[in-house]
């Protein structure tokens, strides 16, 4: 997904006026209506020619990921979630992250700074499962993939989740 | 399609499910988007339309529609986490809950236990804000931006 996409955070660009508008507008759903995007047009005074134009735009440059349905994996029975930290070897951390996203429990994976003494891990990948037992057994498979390119890890579990709102992306100012 | 009560989130049928696991990305963008993609699903338009309201009623759907990346527009994103005594979790979590820019807020089971996601429009914020946060709660952050981005997304099957 990064071939077409641009360099980020050049003022170039940055968003305009009629994609902040749409992204105000959606980032917390599209309407239920038969014709979505020509609701949204009469909301904003946007011809809807042009919402659908800039939604397309914006999906091929990567501002939208993707356009669907998000499931609460919560509601789903997915009520194990384990953030896994991973102290990678600094020259291997690069194809380690590619092998561990491309694992199916993975959702995210970012390598992050590490902030040593207390806080030597590099890698973050967040693992789902129905139970504690299956985040376990997904770890094992993991130390087991990585070998002595993994020096340490730990898993956290989440004791409660203190807020949770949608992604507001951008605010109104 | 009686069943658009609420609280049945756990019961969901073999129509939820297809909606689930075939309509987590590739919602057209066109007149009749509904239209389109309730034909590949093999659906009426009216009754995707009405699926996708009741999970989101009940909880099932956490949101339709668009998901944004918004790094792709000069905005920002951080992972920042805090080591809080217990007996001071609920006040501190107050007051970073506080800030619009704060999406997430976990508590977590580790001497690092509270760890939460800021958003902002551009990088110079998270900084600033960060800042903020630190002199009115008293306790630093270990502030992990990106480095690199491997992945994200999951296809949660049912």
């Amino acid at each position: 997904m990064f071939d077409s996409a641009p360099e980020i955070a050049t003022p170039e660009n940055y968003l305009d006026y009629i994609d902040r508008k749409i992204i105000l507008a959606t980032q917390q759903g599209l309407p239920l209506v038969p014709r979505p995007y020509h609701q949204l047009a009469e909301e904003l005074g946007i011809k809807a020619e042009t919402i659908i134009s800039r939604i397309k735009t914006m999906q091929q440059n990567g501002l939208i990921r993707r356009i669907g349905v998000v499931p609460n994996h919560y509601k789903l029975g997915y009520k194990a979630n384990g953030m896994s930290v991973w102290d990678i070897t600094d020259k291997h951390i690069h194809e380690v992250g590619k092998e561990i996203a491309a694992l199916p429990f993975v959702s995210h994976c970012y390598q992050r700074p590490r902030y040593l003494p207390h806080w030597p891990y590099n890698l973050f990948a967040m693992l789902h499962g129905h139970s504690r037992e299956e985040v376990e057994n997904h770890i094992q498979k993991m130390v087991e993939l990585l070998g002595e390119r993994r020096l340490t890890h730990d898993v956290i579990y989440s004791r409660r989740i203190l807020k949770k709102t949608g992604l507001r992306l951008i605010t109104e100012k | 399609m009686a069943a658009v009560s609420a609280n049945v989130a756990h019961i969901m049928d073999s129509v939820d499910r297809q909606i689930i696991n075939g309509l987590q990305g590739g919602f057209p963008v066109s007149e009749y988007p509904f239209a389109d993609a309730a034909k590949k699903l093999g659906l009426e338009e009216s009754v995707l339309i009405k699926r996708v309201e009741k999970m989101l009623g009940d909880g099932t759907l956490s949101r339709f529609g668009p998901l944004y990346n918004i790094e792709k527009a000069g905005g920002s994103y951080s992972l920042c986490a805090m080591a809080v005594p217990d007996a001071e979790i609920e006040h501190t979590a107050e007051i970073i809950n506080q800030y619009p820019e704060i999406a997430h807020n976990y508590e977590r089971d580790h001497y690092y236990n509270l760890w939460f996601v800021v958003a902002t429009e551009s990088p110079e914020q998270i900084t600033s804000l960060l800042a903020d946060i630190e002199e009115k709660t008293g306790f630093p952050i270990m502030n992990l931006p990106k480095q690199e981005e491997f992945y994200v997304g999951l296809h949660f099957d049912v």
